[in-house]
């Protein structure tokens, strides 16, 4: 490509941007609502998402141990369950802790757990955390095997149907995306598709003088990344906003923790900038070819 | 030798024949006319030589290259030796004269120095020095025809094609259009027009090639047109 050619596309596709400045405008618009709805979508993906690994990073397992345990026992067991795959972590709860705990939990101020139970019923625990949440059963499989441990715990039944629910939400967002991509590029490709149709007899001429088909494309790449990237920001200006105020209002109102990284926000608003661009030159490409075929 | 048909023959996808069966040659310099009636394949045969067409059997060769078997690719190249004048000129209405026919040497990236040169030439030779800076609304139709031409002419075809140049034109305009033609001609530029119009082609003494029903009728060699 020559320079001259560069400063032609340039010149030719911010000419045809402000004079078919309704086509123009209706088609930033589009791009603009298509990726609100988009951002607004992988928000609440994202979200979705750090919600469902925060309720299966809580999965964890309770090993019970015998009553009738040594010191050097109990150390021994804690080797043993550092050494099943999978394994994150293992955390040695007290017989006193856990009453402690039970105590905060169901107690409160009013009863005296201890003293209402007359003994401390409770064994000494490990707290077993996996490296990947899914694997949680198996691991507590293996567990339950180590001499000493004569009960595990992990929450058996809830976390399969937890696990299932996460899965299908995460489908279902990540289907949900796709279609609405394609929802967005059929929208941004008919709208341009009008601006196209209304420079036919241009094109036309041009195919029959000579051009080659890259030459009478790319003003109409340019003009397309542009109103794409243009509808993008507006969108992504209005979704920052939003977003802002909406972690500033969570906080005090709902218990959900909202994604807050700057740097995960700020990738999200790139790449739907990128999108926005993206779907103006696939708008643009869908649209064009037919008219080139002379 | 220009162009050469052999045994071309195009049938359209809901059965019409176009052509049947042409063959013909075309020296270089020379002016043909191109007549028959509606739907006697005039255009398409016309449409072939700038490959809007292709035929469904025969070659076609412009300048001995195949028009056939050419790539996608290599049309553009093709076309740019070829100036087209249509009968309703397809001038950019929101263009002036001076950039519709800049138009057509920018799309095929010429240097914006040479567009400058030329462009003022074509407009002289075409008689509209002067009205460089209207727009085609603002003039009459066979100014607007004469733009077209210009434009034609600015990438220095080998050959231009005019189909029905004069079809919207009054008798007075179409003799001036024809007079421009034949200057063009003159000068070495090898010209082929479909027409109608038998009061131009009759005093014109060119050679004229009658098609009917796809067929070729007659080919009268320059001056021996009887009709």
């Amino acid at each position: 490509m020559r320079p001259g050619s560069i400063i032609y596309f340039l010149r030719e596709a911010f000419k045809s941007l402000s004079r078919n400045r309704l086509l123009s405008i209706a088609t930033i618009s589009t791009v603009a609502i298509s990726i609100l709805i988009l951002g607004f979508a992988v928000l609440l993906t994202i979200n979705a998402g750090a919600l469902m690994q925060d309720l299966e990073s809580d999965v964890e397992i309770v090993a019970f141990l015998d009553k009738k345990l040594t010191k050097s026992q109990i150390t021994d067991i804690k080797q043993d369950l550092t050494a099943v795959s999978g394994v994150k972590s293992v955390k040695f709860v007290s017989r006193e802790q856990a009453l402690a705990k039970m105590q905060e939990k169901y107690g409160g101020n009013e009863y005296n757990l201890k003293e209402t139970l007359g003994k401390n019923p409770l064994p000494h625990s490990y707290e077993i955390k996996a490296d990947d949440p899914h694997n949680v059963p198996q691991i507590a499989g293996q567990v339950s095997k180590i001499d000493g441990i004569y009960k595990v715990n992990y929450g058996q039944g809830v976390v399969e149907r937890l696990f299932k629910v996460t899965r299908w939400v995460r489908i279902v967002s990540i289907v949900f995306i796709v279609l609405l991509v394609f929802a967005a590029v059929f929208l941004i490709a008919t709208t341009i598709r009008l601006a196209i149709f209304a420079r036919r007899k241009e094109i036309y001429l041009m195919k029959l003088i000579g051009s080659t088909d890259w030459f009478i494309r790319w003003p109409f790449f340019i003009e397309g990344v542009f109103m794409g990237a243009v509808g993008g920001l507006i969108a992504i200006l209005i979704l920052a906003a939003g977003y802002s105020s909406l972690i500033g209002h969570m906080d005090t109102m709902f218990f959900i923790p909202l994604v807050t990284s700057p740097k995960i926000l700020r990738n999200i608003y790139i790449g739907l900038l990128v999108c926005g661009a993206t779907l103006g030159v696939l708008g643009t490409w869908v649209s064009l070819n037919r008219f080139l075929d002379v | 030798m220009l162009v050469q048909f052999y045994n071309v023959s195009k049938i359209y996808p809901n059965g019409v024949k176009a052509l049947d069966d042409i063959s013909l040659k075309i020296d270089r310099g020379e002016f043909l006319f191109l007549m028959g009636p509606s739907g006697a394949g005039k255009s398409t045969l016309v449409k072939m030589l700038f490959r809007e067409e292709l035929p469904t059997r025969g070659q076609i060769f412009l300048a001995s290259r195949s028009i056939v078997r050419m790539k996608r690719g290599d049309v553009p190249r093709l076309r740019r030796n070829i100036g087209i004048v249509f009968q309703d000129f397809k001038l950019l209405e929101n263009k002036t004269v001076y950039e519709n026919i800049a138009f057509a040497m920018e799309v095929v990236g010429t240097s914006s120095r040479e567009i400058k040169e030329r462009v003022m030439e074509v407009i002289n030779m075409v008689g509209l020095k002067g009205k460089e800076n209207s727009f085609p609304g603002e003039l009459s139709g066979g100014e607007q025809q004469r733009v077209g031409i210009a434009r034609a002419l600015a990438n220095r075809p080998l050959l231009l094609i005019a189909d029905e140049p004069t079809g919207n034109l009054d008798i007075d305009t179409s003799h001036e259009i024809m007079e421009l033609l034949f200057d063009i001609n003159r000068i070495g530029t090898t010209v082929i027009m479909a027409t109608h119009a038998r009061e131009l082609v009759k005093p014109a003494g060119k050679r004229v090639l009658m098609l009917d029903k796809g067929r070729i009728v007659a080919d009268n060699p320059p001056g021996e047109l009887v009709l």
